[in-house]
């Protein structure tokens, strides 16, 4: 055969492997709204990046009349590319072959672009479409899943990790995802469950539609288990080519600087914005907006937990992670649900080299039954955990309240923070003067002969004294007492001071979190 | 996502009040939060499902007297038996359930006086 010839039988291969699961497969693929395998992987990469390897690689599968068929790429497809010119290892499970089903060489081709991933200390981006195991393949499809897990668990902190759910994802495969850094969903394809509906109703009898019971807005609201919403597979796909932006290749660099921009200080005045009454709500994404680059802030898990926010911005140039208590959403506490997402970024933030800069404005733990219940004990103990490991630089601004254990939590002196700065409208006390004059004033409250008149006026008492950023300067918990027009300049000038800091944490195996 | 014109034209949020320690706030409150059970202290005296399943048998009947740590009935879920016992002393009131029957969670099995 001549190279001609050779190359004309290349192509034909290459043809029949392309084609996934066939015309009819593919038509009903689309039909459900869903792009196929090698659309999605096309429509995140730069164009023309996209490389594919294991094109040719046919399925384990014997028994059950399994040698008889053919799987094309058994059901994934793998690949390097680049996105904004970063370099990324990426795989897309292929729904149109045998419903995605995982078997042993399509896990195996999974591992191999991991294990390229981690060696090359790139980015890895995994899209899940996939009815589960492949019964057929039994044991070895088992193998497969954990062969996943372990790798996501050896390249956690490592290497950016990123799935992104654009199917089913069941049973046991959902682990996978659960250990990566980041998780898109998309609104009624992404369907993330343990156990499905069908299941729950017959062993249990409790009668639920699978969207409720696990599509993609209940885990971006409810269970936090996704950290990105968006309403469509090309919405999603811009998210991910932004946060890539933000975060760098790998635990041993930076993320990529850009041009310093100012923000838009017509649209976001802090004056405007902020209510110095500390019982007044506000939404603290836009003090965010007022102090960063070009009023940019990309907001990482936006519909769970609310009441703390978190994500990416830049500050001359620089990514940083922001976290904020948002006054407008229960008051700001930290509860289960809002410790757990915050804890779980800044451990992310520090893993990759990314400055955390704190805005405090919260009343302090939520308390109630049902907090307590759920363990807000060692849930809150995660902030604590978590800041106080954190070697990268971090820079906090108190904006209001700073209450109890919350002013403690949120990055304090206590638990090293780099630079601690408070706006004059701070106030860093035990609690808040209400509850502190009841306790404190106590019988001379009751004593009195008019009570509510002495309660008020011990209260005034309180506020006047302790409910000022000027107690914790006085004792150098706070270094320094800034004007909010003076927040910006403040933040990059600590952050180009801690640059170059170098924090030893005591030797050791690794630390036990409060999980 | 981003959204310059939203921010220009804010909505009015409904904030309620929402007390902490004394305090009063003005915040919105999440589905999350208006969704949680309020606690109730446990009334050992009622029995309650505590897994959607079936009654396989039941060994009491209404009247009679049992002893804390007496079985009551079996409740199969998840292909175990589960042995109910009563935690307390007391009369069998009231039996709201029979032999094959499937219950779900959290349902009124079995009433002591």
């Amino acid at each position: 055969m001549s190279l001609r010839q050779k190359t004309t039988d290349l192509k034909k291969r290459m043809q029949g492997a392309l084609q996934g699961g066939g015309e009819k497969a593919v038509e009903k693929q689309k039909a459900t709204g869903k792009m196929t395998a090698r659309e999605r992987i096309l429509a995140i990469l730069d164009e023309g990046t996209f490389h594919e390897y294991d094109l040719f690689v046919e399925h384990a599968g014997k028994d059950f009349d399994m040698d008889k068929k053919y799987l094309p790429g058994d059901g994934v497809v793998t690949g390097t590319g680049n996105i904004n010119g970063y370099p990324i290892c990426i795989f897309a499970q292929d729904f149109t072959v045998a419903g995605g089903s995982l078997g042993y060489m399509h896990a195996k081709k999974i591992t191999k672009i991991m294990d390229h991933a981690m060696k090359l200390k790139v980015p890895l981006i995994g899209i899940n479409d996939s009815g589960g195991a492949r019964i057929q393949e039994g044991v070895n499809s088992l193998a497969g899943y954990g062969e996943i897990f372990y790798r996501n668990t050896l390249a956690s902190g490592v290497i950016p990790q990123i799935s992104v759910i654009l199917g089913p994802c069941a049973g046991g495969a959902v682990y996978s995802p659960a250990l990566t850094d980041f998780v898109f969903v998309v609104d009624k394809i992404s369907k993330m469950f343990i156990t499905g509906p069908e299941v729950i109703k017959t062993v249990l009898g409790e009668d639920i539609s699978m969207e409720d019971l696990c599509g993609a807005r209940v885990h971006a609201e409810i269970t936090g288990n996704a950290h990105f919403f968006s309403e469509s597979e090309s919405d999603c796909f811009e998210q991910i080519k932004k946060l890539v932006t933000f975060i760098p290749w790998n635990n041993s660099k930076k993320a990529e600087p850009f041009p310093s921009k100012h923000p838009k200080s017509k649209l976001f005045k802090i004056d405007d914005i902020f209510p110095t009454d500390s019982k007044k709500p506000y939404d603290v994404r836009k003090v965010i907006k007022a102090i960063c680059d070009d009023s940019e802030f990309f907001e990482v898990q936006e519909l769970f937990a609310a009441n703390i926010v978190i994500g990416f911005a830049r500050m001359d140039g620089q990514s940083v992670g922001f976290v904020a208590n948002q006054p407008m959403v229960l008051a700001g506490v930290l509860d289960v649900d809002s410790s757990d997402k915050a804890a779980r970024f800044i451990r992310f933030c520090d893993a990759f080299n990314i400055p955390l800069v704190t805005l405090v404005d919260l009343p302090g733990y939520l308390p109630g039954v049902d907090q307590e219940h759920a363990g807000v004990i060692r849930h809150g103990a995660k902030v604590l955990y978590a800041y106080s490991e954190a070697t990268v630089p971090k820079i906090t601004v108190i904006l209001r309240k700073a209450y109890g254990g919350g002013y403690i939590a949120m990055c304090s002196n206590h638990l090293r923070a780099d630079f601690v700065f408070a706006w004059p409208t701070a106030e860093i006390a035990v609690m808040g003067p209400e509850g502190a004059a009841n306790i404190i004033f106590r019988s001379e409250i009751l004593g009195s002969t008019n009570p509510e008149e002495t309660r008020k006026k011990k209260i005034e008492e309180y506020k006047e004294k302790f409910a000022n950023p000027y107690v914790a300067a006085a004792y150098g918990y706070v270094d320094a007492v800034v004007e909010p027009s003076k927040t910006r300049e403040y933040i990059i000038h600590s952050l180009e001071i801690a640059a170059h800091k170098i924090e030893e944490s005591p030797k050791k195996k690794h630390g036990i979190p409060p999980f | 996502m981003e959204n310059d014109e939203l921010e220009v034209a804010p909505e009015q949020p409904d904030y309620k009040p929402f007390v902490i320690l004394e305090e009063v706030y003005q915040t919105l409150l999440t589905n999350k939060h208006l969704a949680r059970k309020p606690y109730t202290p446990p009334n050992h005296k009622m029995i309650y499902s505590f897994i959607p399943g079936t009654i396989r048998k039941v060994f009491v009947k209404e009247g009679d007297k049992v002893k804390k740590g007496d079985k009551l009935l079996i409740l199969e879920a998840m292909k175990m038996n589960n042995e109910l016992t009563t935690l307390v002393n007391g009369k069998v009131k009231k039996i709201h359930c029979k032999t094959g029957e499937m219950v779900t969670k959290s349902q009124l099995l079995v009433e002591i006086a």
